[in-house]
């Protein structure tokens, strides 16, 4: 949109304001760019509301026919580069068609907008928020101008939240049992639990625990899937005997998780997996994969 | 192997290298407090220690510098707690770090901080940091690893009187923290053992004996707890440490663990659970040296008991011996494989204590010594050195305890024990036996003890079986019997019946002894029963009489037969003395037949026994001698044997020898204090005999030599002329003495005459005598006057 304003010079100049943009808490968020930048941060249901200013370069004036602020929900595939899917779009027109000579200020406001999902930056898919305000004008095109915002949705501690337990091993060689406390662990968890060793018949190096995301998009034949490994954190060192008992303590903490998405508007999911892996002397690799779902819990700062 | 010791140095030498880069890096970021960087570096220093290349010497070199580092960290997160920073953001931050290595070093190092902030107590640090630490599996990595977070933690444990004690943190949980870590750090230890291949096996030994000690540092701070009391040594530490001993099933493990456990741990303690800890033994691996370990805590029980009496109680309360000797018994019981050695060495260390502990229980004493021979019946004779060398280490011990032999004596099994040694050894610790009698000066006083003694010291009395004498050096033997001859003094009763009982006793033992020893042996035996003789000879004669008790007339018997034993040696001369020796002693006690029949004994012996004529100028000499001064002969028995004596000396082979025997025998016609035997003339003929055989001999001396020989002969026998001279023999006349002082005078200045200044000196001095006399005055000047010189 940029070389647009730039090419033909914009005879105005349009600024997005929130009412609370004071004391709102701002986010970073990455652009196309590579840019990072700071933009507010709302969850579902709250209201957004600012206002709008126009004004018109020094001796100008903007001939439109009319000023509209929309709020869009946008899903972007990057393999269909370009296309929008909005799941939500809510519009509010600011101005009747007219002429505007000297600065002039719209509040707008979007009262409980329902936001269901989670602003995402994945490998292949984004899903972002933003507002776009639109100068309609018959000709020279619209001016049109862009702010993005992030929306994070939290979720209570699951009622139920069961530990992963499970024993598996392969025949006369490896019986492990392992466990995780939780299934469900919020972004700044602590994924506490233990490996058991039932039998060791192999000469194992070490032992690792990953978490991977594995973000699917598409539907259908047209399904991709990325998998990306967002930790590997050693657990055991050396060859344990039958008996040892290793402990499990990792930090979600310094790791830039997402809550689990699934099925987002029928476009994406992105999912987690605890994966235990085992390597041997010779660099076998035995792994054991479990779905763990990530959940964002309120802030209680 | 060269090769791999310099790859091995090239190793170190490149993770040191790492380390310090690192390091370097980790000081930036300290002095800039810059505590991501920190954490960051000081991981990635760390990971170096994740090394599997190095030998467990050169991996301690890398983990001292990275532990130099890690102090200056903890400095770090120290004064970082100090200016804010939540201990416990601290405590999960480090906690992100992606190996497991690194991540826990750092965690022990910011715990260390933890604790001595006191935001949580101890034991929480504490239980979360030895747990954490099972995810070191690799053994060499694990236990420095695990001996890191015993050293930070050392100072910070929950114990009483320590700052960090308080009403969540007790002993019981510094005590928990030690034993755990303790477990771990033997499990990864033994664990050792069964990494590699099986052609390494000496190697990893080696590597494993390096690393003991750090298992052991464990049990070094058990040990130093204020708060582990006896209960709680008792009911927790030492169960659970000897659960692992026992349950690791590790022959290196248990040998240095049950060492550790009896050094590092009070004497008290030991005494209290001895049943606890000598339980273990019999459930260790049969290959453990356990009687290392027994015989070490023996030892500690023995220094203890000698330390203070005051301790004594205790053993007795506890039953110390038979819970030790109960021991003792399991042990070689369940390790059948158990060398001999091994055994001995055991029960002489339980010797040892006994004799501390209870040094008045003398049947303990023989319990041991039964019980060693119990064991030794299994096996025969011993052949090897090192079990002969505790076997005399045992034997020897209840002697230098008692110093006193009498109440070793009293052991029965002490002599049953001797007899499963070799013969040398056998020998060697007879005279061990003697030489403490002879220390101590050790009355052995009855028969019975007598006995006892040679059954002990028989290996030196006579010849065992199978004992060779070729191998046997002459020195030696002749030192060995010489002990025994010492030994005969320290016979002794006052009483003479048993004192006589006691000779028997003694003479049984000596003639078993055969021809080489009986020389050595008869003659102290000899001057023992003389001994007895005199003292009889002391007391009152009615006495003597009384039947069935000690008479000297018995004793000469006695004597008589056991002198006769010699001529199976044969040792004439010896005899030939001895049977004098009685009829000097027969002739004290007024016995005329004994003595005559000593001295019948002896002139056989001088007739049938004694051919050299060397042997028999000394043997005559003997008998004149002895038989000048026999008082108790009548004129008959006297006569005969003067008579023989004066036979035997002109049969002499040398001209010389004759003439002197015959002036010796002159003696035996003139006893100045028995008016009875004063024949003067007899005296005279004596002499002039001599005289005419000094002549002879002067001739031949002529005639085979062109020479005559010196004059000595002639100026002894003019001595001999002053002496009964001098004594009032009227047959000794100025004229015979003049006479015979010409007689030498000319043979001197005769040019034939060989030179002797000898013999002239000797002359001269007479000469000199008889001036003397002259000069002095009195009746000999007067007798002398008319002697011209």
């Amino acid at each position: 949109m940029n070389y647009l304003i730039g090419a033909f010079k914009p005879s105005c100049n349009i600024s997005i304001t929130f009412a609370d943009g004071k004391s709102r808490k701002q986010v970073p968020i990455k652009k196309e760019n590579g840019q990072t930048v700071m933009v507010p941060l709302f969850q579902s249901q709250e209201n957004i509301s600012g206002k709008i200013s126009i004004e018109p370069l020094q001796g100008k004036k903007v001939e439109h026919n009319g000023v509209k602020i929309e709020l869009l929900g946008q899903i972007e595939m990057y393999f269909d580069r370009g296309n929008f899917y909005d799941f939500t779009s809510l519009v509010r027109e600011l101005d009747v068609p007219g002429e505007i000579y000297e600065r002039k200020t719209f509040p707008f406001e979007f009262s409980t907008v329902e936001m269901p999902y989670e602003t995402y930056n994945g490998v292949n898919v984004r899903l972002r928020y933003v507002l776009k305000v639109t100068i309609s004008r018959g000709y020279g095109g619209s001016i049109v101008e862009y702010q993005d915002f992030v929306v994070r949705n939290y979720t209570p501690p699951p009622e139920i939240n069961n530990s992963i337990k499970m024993e598996v091993g392969i025949e006369d060689c490896l019986h492990i049992e392992f466990e995780y406390n939780k299934s469900k662990y919020h972004l700044k968890d602590v994924i506490i639990g233990k490996i058991y060793f039932l039998l060791v018949r192999i000469k194992i190096k070490n032992m690792d625990l990953e978490i991977r995301r594995r973000e699917s998009t598409g539907s259908g034949a047209n399904t991709h899937v990325e998998t990306e490994t967002l930790a590997k954190f050693e657990l055991m060192d050396g060859a344990p005997v039958r008996g040892e008992s290793i402990p499990i303590r990792l930090f979600l903490s310094p790791y830039e998780l997402t809550p689990t998405h699934r099925n987002i508007n029928n476009k994406f999911s992105v999912k987690y997996y605890l994966n235990l892996v085992l390597v041997d002397e010779e660099d076998r690799r035995y792994f054991k994969q479990q779905e763990i779902t990530v959940y964002r819990l309120p802030e209680t700062s | 192997m060269v090769e791999r010791a310099e790859d091995e140095e090239k190793w170190l030498a490149a993770g040191i290298a790492g380390l310090q880069q690192n390091a370097f890096y980790m000081h930036r970021a300290l002095d800039s407090n810059n505590l991501r960087d920190a954490l960051k570096y000081s991981a990635q220093m760390l990971s170096e220690l994740r090394t599997s290349r190095l030998s467990p010497h050169k991996y301690y070199e890398l983990y001292m510098r990275a532990f130099d580092e890690l102090r200056k960290l903890e400095m770090f997160f120290k004064e970082e707690a100090r200016r804010g920073c939540s201990i416990i953001d601290l405590y999960e931050l480090v906690q992100h770090a992606g190996n497991i290595l690194p991540r826990l070093y750092l965690l022990c190092t910011v715990g260390s901080v933890y604790i001595k902030s006191k935001e949580a107590p101890a034991k929480d640090v504490l239980k979360d940091l030895v747990e954490m630490c099972r995810g070191i599996q690799h053994p060499v990595r694990g236990l420095f690893l695990r001996s890191y977070l015993s050293q930070v933690s050392r100072d910070k444990l929950p114990d009483i009187g320590s700052e960090y004690e308080g009403d969540a943190d007790t002993v019981v949980d510094a005590v928990e923290f030690l034993l755990q870590n303790f477990t771990e750090m033997n499990k990864l230890w033994v664990r050792m053992q069964h990494q590699g291949p099986a052609r390494e096996k000496e190697k990893r030994e080696k590597e494993r004996s390096e690393l003991r000690d750090l298992v052991g540092k464990n049990l070094h701070v058990l040990g130093q707890l204020e708060g582990v009391d006896l209960d709680m040594y008792k009911e927790t530490v030492l169960p659970r440490v000897l659960e692992q001993v026992v349950n690791c099933k590790d022959e290196i493990a248990q040998f240095y663990l049950m060492d550790c456990i009896i050094q590092v741990f009070p004497d008290e303690y030991h005494l209290q659970t001895l049943e606890t800890l000598l339980g273990a033994c019999p459930q260790l691996q049969p290959s453990v040296d356990i009687k290392t370990v027994l015989s070490q805590l023996m030892e500690r029980l023995s220094n203890y008991a000698a330390s203070s009496a005051e301790v004594l109680p205790e053993f007795l309360q506890v039953e110390a011996f038979s819970k030790l000797s109960n021991a003792i018994w399991k042990v070689i019981e369940a390790q059948v494989d158990m060398p001999i050695f091994g055994a001995v060495t055991l029960y002489s260390s339980l010797l040892t204590f006994t004799l501390h502990v209870h040094p008045d229980r003398l049947d303990y004493v023989d319990q041991v010594l039964g019980a060693c021979v119990t064991k030794l019946s299994s096996a025969g004779k011993l052949e090897d050195s090192k079990s002969t060398k505790q076997i005399v280490a045992l034997l020897s011990a209840p002697l230098e305890k008692y110093n006193d032999i009498v109440t070793v004596l009293k052991l029965s099994n002490y002599p049953r024990v001797m007899e499963y040694l070799d013969n040398r050894t056998n020998k060697v610790m007879a005279i061990v036996i003697i030489q403490s009698i002879m220390k101590n000066k050790t009355c052995i006083a009855t028969a019975e003890k007598v006995e006892a003694l040679f059954e002990l010291i028989k290996g030196l009395i006579k010849d065992l079986d199978g004992d060779l004498h070729d191998e046997l050096d002459d020195e030696d033997f002749k030192e060995e019997q010489n002990s025994v001859a010492r030994l005969i003094q320290m016979l002794y009763s006052d009483d003479p019946d048993e004192m006589l009982q006691i000779i028997c006793a003694v003479r049984k033992h000596f003639l078993t002894g055969g021809p080489q020893r009986l020389p050595y042996t008869i003659p102290p035996l000899v001057f023992s029963s003389l001994k007895l003789i005199r003292k009889l000879q002391g007391q009152d004669e009615n006495v003597v009489g009384e039947e069935a008790s000690a008479s000297p007339k018995k004793i000469f018997q006695l004597l008589n037969q056991t002198i006769e034993a010699l001529s199976v040696v044969p040792a004439s001369e010896l005899a030939l003395r001895l049977y004098l020796q009685c009829a000097e002693a027969a002739n004290d006690c007024d016995l005329e037949p004994v003595a005559y029949e000593f001295f019948t004994q002896a002139y056989i012996l001088y007739e049938e026994e004694i051919a050299d004529s060397k042997a028999q100028v000394t043997a005559l000499h003997l008998i004149v001698g002895t038989l000048q001064r026999m008082h108790v002969f009548g004129v008959e028995n006297r006569d005969t044997l003067t008579h023989k004596a004066t036979g035997y000396s002109a049969k002499l082979l040398k001209k010389p020898d004759q003439c002197r025997a015959v002036y010796a025998c002159s003696h035996l016609f003139w006893v100045d204090d028995q008016d009875s035997i004063r024949d003067g003339e007899r005296v005279l003929l004596c002499l002039k005999r001599a005289l005419r055989i000094a002549n002879a001999a002067q001739q031949m001396a002529n005639v085979t030599r062109g020479s005559s020989g010196s004059a000595t002969l002639f100026v002894e026998i003019l001595n001999k002329y002053l002496y009964f001279f001098e004594k009032g023999n009227p047959q000794i006349t100025i004229a015979a003495i003049q006479s015979l002082i010409e007689l030498i005078t000319t043979e001197i200045q005769s040019d034939t005459m060989s030179q002797d200044p000898a013999a002239d000196a000797f002359f001269a001095s007479t000469l000199r005598y008889i001036q003397f006399q002259k000069q002095k005055g009195g009746a000999l000047a007067e007798k002398y006057e008319s002697i011209k010189v």
